[in-house]
């Protein structure tokens, strides 16, 4: 078993569900309690370092009972390690501890996820959408109930006096 | 047009006086003097700076003052992807520029929204301005963009310049 992955199973004994390394990728799923205390674990441990957030990503698995998965990657530029944080969470509570207290840089990136899949991050310090605007009311673009062609808002062009063609 | 000998002062008998009406002198200064706006939003961005620089050199079409202000252009090269976010700002860059006023939709994104039939791609530019000149490729050549701009420039020339309004418009204006 990875190092890493050993480390975090002895400390938070019981809290990663799930391991997998392929091609020397590392990546830990945790529950979702745990993940606020691993990452701060990750970043404070004198062996871990993890002092740079690589990407906040999310996936959406349509068929599981936990549907969405947040994906933190993240970096130590001392110790030249890589680890990939996963966390599911299901649709009817769809909410993770944001990690912006611990990494700054997770503040756009979360607001990201929450954009496109509406997850949201408690304790987040300003949590709205980030690429689609304020006033958007059609739901979470990526989501794979989502129509690929939207539900009409490409096609409204509410600034034009006449109503386009 | 025409050109006639008047011979006064010119001994070795070239032209010196140029005759035509005042519609083709004015859509002929029109067409010479484009000034277009940036609006690069994707990779034909790329391929218009091209057209611009030495190599290509788009000034010897008359259309190389590239301006990034609105208010000093009367041509929009729309190139790019237009999202619908960015489409109400384009609008309002469009309303701002002076006539007369031209817009040109580079690229298949631009005309048709190529391949990103998403929800947030407006499929063309066309949906909130209107559009004189569709340059197809993905992205055109700096050689397509300048066959675009010739063919604008066709068309400045039929414009008519000094119209006569209707007798409805006349009596509502009181003149």
């Amino acid at each position: 078993m990875n190092q890493l992955a050993q480390r975090i199973e002895e400390t938070f004994p019981g809290a990663s569900t799930k391991v997998t390394e392929w091609r020397g990728d590392l990546a830990v799923t945790v529950k979702r309690e745990a993940l606020h205390d691993i990452g701060k674990f990750l970043r404070d441990d004198p062996a871990m370092r993890f002092d740079y957030i690589v990407h906040v990503s999310s996936v959406d698995w349509p068929d599981d009972e936990e549907r969405f998965e947040v994906v933190y990657e993240v970096y130590s530029i001392r110790t030249r390690q890589r680890i990939r944080l996963k966390t599911r969470v299901p649709e009817s509570d769809c909410i993770v501890d944001s990690l912006t207290d611990i990494w700054k840089g997770a503040d756009f990136m979360e607001r990201e996820v929450y954009d496109m899949m509406g997850i949201r991050f408690r304790n987040h310090p300003d949590l709205r959408r980030i690429l689609m605007p304020d006033e958007y009311e059609e739901g979470y673009p990526l989501r794979k109930d989502f129509p690929l062609r939207g539900k009409g808002w490409r096609d409204t062009f509410e600034f034009l006096d006449e109503p386009a063609r | 047009m025409g050109l006639i000998q008047l011979g006064g002062h010119d001994k070795d008998g070239t032209p010196d006086v140029i005759t035509l009406t005042v519609e083709k002198a004015v859509n002929w200064a029109r067409k010479g003097s484009l000034w277009p706006m940036t609006f690069g939003l994707a990779c034909c961005a790329i391929e218009m700076i091209a057209a611009v620089s030495s190599r290509y050199d788009m000034d010897r079409y008359g259309a190389g003052v590239f301006r990034a202000s609105p208010r000093q252009s009367d041509l929009m090269i729309v190139a790019g992807t237009v999202c619908r976010r960015m489409a109400p700002v384009i609008r309002k860059i469009y309303d701002q520029m002076p006539e007369p006023k031209y817009v040109i939709a580079m690229g298949s994104c631009a005309t048709s929204g190529n391949i990103y039939d998403s929800y947030s791609v407006v499929q063309g530019v066309d949906r909130f301005v209107p559009v004189d000149i569709y340059v197809p490729g993905c992205p055109p050549t700096p050689e397509a963009l300048f066959d675009g701009i010739l063919k604008l420039q066709e068309r400045i020339m039929q414009k008519r310049v000094f119209l006569t309004q209707p007798k409805e418009v006349k009596a509502a204006l009181k003149v």
